[in-house]
């Protein structure tokens, strides 16, 4: 966060600058999770976030059932505090006799690997492009911009749901379709984070040392605007994490038997009525996740707007 | 606006996926011969290029084609359904402003009060809630539990509506057909209250903060200074400020509510352009696709528009 | 006219309670100019918010009183007091730029104060005449105002936003609202600090004019030792909360006995003076929660004594109306 360092690692002392560099960052980094104690709904939101990523990883072994073992016997049973239903069984099972319980569980390897998938690559294409164009200006930086309004002027829900309509459900796809779209955010923040970052002295410090123009992008700027980006990214897992679902609820994303929250609560849909859980719970599910990673964004963010830390 | 026809045009032809085949999938024996002249009725055989110049050509005349599907023209679908899209996203606006304009200013003149904390906290689910998990939730309560609310469709049987404008409410009040409004109103609710929670958890929140920053300014202590009450200090001078931001956000989120029809009329059963943009995918219906989607996209422009004009009322120092 | 004793405002603080106003006594009569002069953050302004009965949260009066027209005010109850704020007494801001609301009409937000207090109505025809012949007598006393305060075509201003205004037009329009009712008593604070030198005088100028021709009591917050000599007939000298020197103007000037008077004097730069030393005065202003019971000067001042930092002193009358808060005069 200290910009000045760099700069001064850099006039002090240019040969080990890519390990002194790297070192700060990295403390740097430490020192943002040591903040993090102090903002409690950040590190709440940070905690079940990590729960769930530990859940999605060891489904296998806390899942009490295949998420896609059908039992014709036990259909549309209720969660065991209901009458009817079965300890086996904790949270009920769907129209095809699928354990709820597991398949929840499982679905969040779906949520959470699109959604990383999804913000990773957005990350990747927006921020490469938006770095080039905001170092470099001149005419792919004008291409790219143009091309990035004309995306922004769609809205996302509907862009996607056009792409999946037309590239067909399935995990690729759909990655594709949200980054197709998702990547423009992030070269808007990068591309402009660049632009003011490059008229900063430490940035002209390193070119008058004569260090070579990708180096600097990598090695000096990037570490000064990675915070920006890891805060909008996490605000943006979120949101990717509602688009999954919501597509996977129209049919148009992760096809069942697959485990995934959305197409889950659609299936569950016909059944309101008389099995409510079905549709329910993974909502739930849905709801906490998207809910902690909203909390962990804005105490990010809190923490790293200086702005802000003031007030 | 040009370039998104474009786009959806050329991305729409590139994708995988034939309609003619899927047309005649289900047909059995069709020759060859049959094919290339439906392909030729729809005018799939030129190539891209000449498809996408005739298209234009006739969309600037107003006429987006017929739909492969229902063999009629997309203009007439789309006009008979946007009256049921209008009615929705209007009364979710209305529900969002309505609620989260007093609630922001209110938690700000009472900041960190109980009902502050709680309303924060609630705006901030509704910003993590999904579109789709609300409207089965509120229609498991209000329909399925409690019973006072329909799940579905736009309008009772048998209320006998004579239909003027498409817009029911608008209908019913104009012929004075009190059981149609009620019902019509009823069926309203849900669908409406679901796509425009996330508008209102968004505005509630930015209007909170627009008005905590506002309520220090000189202007507001000058206002007391004149001796007004606190109620017209906050409502009259601290307000109209409050909102400039609050446009802004209502502006960026029209985007996300057009996009949240096509969810919402889905899980309520909703007969408007959500829907039916929803079914033409599935059925890929070119022309009606294509249509749709160019008509949000109209409309997602024009909507910004009108709060473009919007913000220069509200904030004198903007001038078109 | 104005009577204010032993008035004592404080915050309610983590560090307990923090006295921005501490036992001020001043007086006003009809027409005079007072003077409150002193560093930043010494309480000036929040003595005349006080008075206005605006007490910026979480402030509240613990003590004093404060006789307007015979009648304490704080003892009057919300309402009554909104009756009294922007009619008999009105307030000056600092910075123009930021008073005027910005999303309003300049001219209605000075008609505005009027019709708040209902200071341009009739009583003849009904409701809707009423309003009407109100609406205009109203509007010509602005477009007058605007005239009175230098405002030129104020048949256009009136239309205008603030934002097209300039600095000294604002402060002119602030002016314009806070005569609207002809206010007895007007609270100007720092109202030129924002100003090019230029403006500064001409918006002098303008309160000297207001104060002469309508016999307006004026009391001038200011910084400027010098200024307030220029322009007003007593001076009162606020350090921490407090009134350390009070007095006649020309008293104060040629005689200053507390050495914070002669300290903000010798930091005045002289006219007509070429190459002149200018003397800051050491240090800074307090901070008002550490406050204990020695005089609140002691660790800047330059005659202070070993009895200054045992005990401290209420104000004593030297003669002529004069008084001074120090150990030096008991």
């Amino acid at each position: 966060m200290d910009k000045m360092n760099s700069s001064q690692v850099l006039l002090n002392n240019g040969n080990n600058l890519n390990l002194i560099s790297l070192k700060l960052f990295l403390r740097n980094q430490i020192a943002f999770f040591s903040e993090l104690k102090g903002h409690p709904s950040a590190l709440i939101g940070f905690i079940i976030l990590i729960l769930y990523i530990l859940m999605a990883i060891l489904a296998p072994l806390i899942a009490p059932h295949s998420p896609t073992t059908t039992d014709l016997d036990n259909r549309l049973l209720p969660p065991f505090w209901l009458e009817g239903g079965k300890s086996t069984f904790l949270l009920g099972t769907d129209v095809l006799g699928m354990d709820l319980l597991s398949r929840i569980i499982y679905g969040a390897q779906i949520s959470l690997i699109v959604g990383f998938l999804a913000v990773g690559i957005s990350i990747l294409i927006g921020g490469t492009l938006g770095m080039i164009a905001g170092y470099y200006r001149g005419i792919f930086d004008q291409i790219i911009s143009r091309l990035a309004d004309l995306l922004l002027a769609f809205p996302f829900l509907i862009f996607a749901i056009g792409m999946m309509a037309f590239m067909g459900p399935g995990f690729l796809n759909l990655i594709l379709a949200l980054t197709f779209k998702g990547w423009v955010e992030f070269f808007r923040l990068v591309r402009g984070e660049v632009m003011s970052e490059k008229t900063k002295e430490y940035v002209e410090a390193a070119n008058a040392l004569g260090i070579s123009k990708l180096k600097i992008m990598v090695v000096e700027i990037l570490p000064n605007i990675i915070h920006s980006i890891t805060v909008l990214g996490t605000l943006r897992l979120g949101y990717m994490i509602i688009m999954e679902a919501s597509l996977s609820f129209l049919g148009l994303g992760i096809q069942p038997p697959t485990p995934a929250w959305g197409s889950m609560i659609n299936d569950g849909r016909d059944y309101v009525m008389n099995a409510w859980w079905i549709s329910t719970l993974p909502g739930i599910a849905l709801l906490i996740l998207v809910l902690s990673i909203n909390l962990f964004g804005e105490g990010l963010r809190d923490l790293t707007d200086p702005r802000l830390k003031r007030s | 606006m040009f370039g998104v026809v474009v786009l959806v045009f050329v991305f729409m032809r590139f994708t995988p996926g034939d309609p003619v085949d899927l047309m005649m999938g289900k047909a059995g024996n069709v020759t060859q011969e049959q094919i290339d002249a439906l392909r030729a009725q729809f005018n799939l055989d030129a190539p891209i290029y000449v498809q996408l110049y005739d298209y234009l050509k006739d969309a600037v005349h107003g006429d987006l084609g017929d739909s492969f599907k229902e063999q009629r023209p997309v203009t007439e679908l789309i006009n008979q359904t946007m009256p049921a899209t209008i009615e929705l996203s209007v009364m979710a606006v209305l529900f969002a402003l309505v609620i989260a304009i007093p609630i922001g200013v209110y938690s700000a003149v009472k900041q960190n009060s109980l009902i502050d904390r709680l309303s924060m906290g609630v705006s901030f689910l509704g910003v993590s809630m999904p579109a789709f998990w609300l409207g089965i939730l509120l229609i498991l309560i209000f329909s399925v539990k409690l019973g006072i609310a329909p799940p579905q469709g736009r309008i009772g049987n048998g209320t006998g509506l004579v239909h003027v404008t498409g817009f029911y409410i608008l209908d019913s009040l104009i012929t004075g057909n009190w059981a149609a409004l009620k019902s019509s109103l009823s069926h309203l609710i849900l669908p409406g209250v679901t796509l425009g929670a996330t508008m209102a958890a968004i505005v509630a929140r930015v209007m909170r903060s627009s008005m905590l920053e506002v309520l220090c300014q000189d202007y507001v202590v000058l206002a007391r200074a004149k001796g007004l009450r606190e109620f017209t200090v906050i409502a009259k001078h601290a307000l109209r400020n409050g909102l400039i931001p609050a446009v802004t956000v209502v502006g960026m989120e029209i985007g996300a509510l057009l996009g949240g029809n096509m969810i919402v009329e889905t899980v309520f059963g909703w007969p408007g352009l959500g829907r039916l943009a929803v079914n033409a995918i599935f059925n890929r219906d070119y022309p009606l696709v294509q249509g749709v989607v160019m008509f949000y996209a109209f409309v997602f422009v024009m909507a910004n528009l009108i709060v473009d004009v919007l913000y220069t009322f509200i904030n004198p120092k903007i001038t078109i | 006219m104005l009577e204010i004793s032993n008035l004592t405002m404080a915050y309610a603080t983590k560090r307990g309670n923090v006295k921005a106003v501490n036992g001020v006594n001043l007086s006003l009569g009809k027409g005079e100019i007072l003077g409150l002069v002193g560093e930043s953050g010494c309480g000036k302004s929040a003595t005349l918010l006080t008075l206005l009965g605006l007490v910026p949260y979480p402030g509240k009066v613990i003590n004093g009183s404060i006789k307007f027209q015979g009648e304490d005010l704080l003892e009057k109850k919300p309402a009554e007091m909104r009756k009294i704020r922007g009619k008999d007494i009105a307030m000056i801001f600092q910075d123009p730029m930021t008073t005027l609301n910005p999303v309003f009409k300049v001219g209605e937000q000075i008609r505005e104060s009027m019709r708040v207090h209902g200071f341009m109505e009739t009583k003849e025809g009904n409701w809707w005449q009423r309003r009407e012949k109100n609406k205009i007598n109203e509007t010509e006393r602005v477009l007058q105002l605007m005239r009175e305060v230098g405002i030129s075509s104020p048949e256009r201003r009136y239309f205008e936003y603030p934002h097209q205004f300039s600095g000294g037009m604002q402060q002119r329009a602030i002016i314009a609202i806070a005569l609207a009712c002809s206010a007895k008593l007007l609270l100007a604070d720092e109202p030129t600090t924002a100003l090019d030198v230029t403006i500064q005088a001409q918006i002098l100028e303008l309160l000297a004019q207001i104060n002469q021709e309508r016999e307006t009591a004026i009391i001038l917050v200011t910084h400027n030792l010098g200024m307030a000599a220029e322009f007003c007939h007593k001076i009162a000298v606020m350090y921490a909360g407090e009134i350390v020197e009070q007095g006649p103007t020309d008293e104060v000037m040629e005689n200053p006995k507390h050495p914070y008077t002669q300290g903000l004097l010798r930091s005045i730069p002289k006219i007509g003076k070429v190459r002149q030393k200018i003397e800051p005065i050491p240090g800074t202003v307090p901070d008002l929660a550490l406050l204990d019971e020695t005089c609140p000067f002691y660790p800047r001042c330059n005659q202070a004594n070993e009895a200054c930092s045992r005990q401290r002193y209420s104000l004593r009358d030297i003669g002529a109306g004069h008084l001074v808060k120090c150990a030096i005069y008991g």
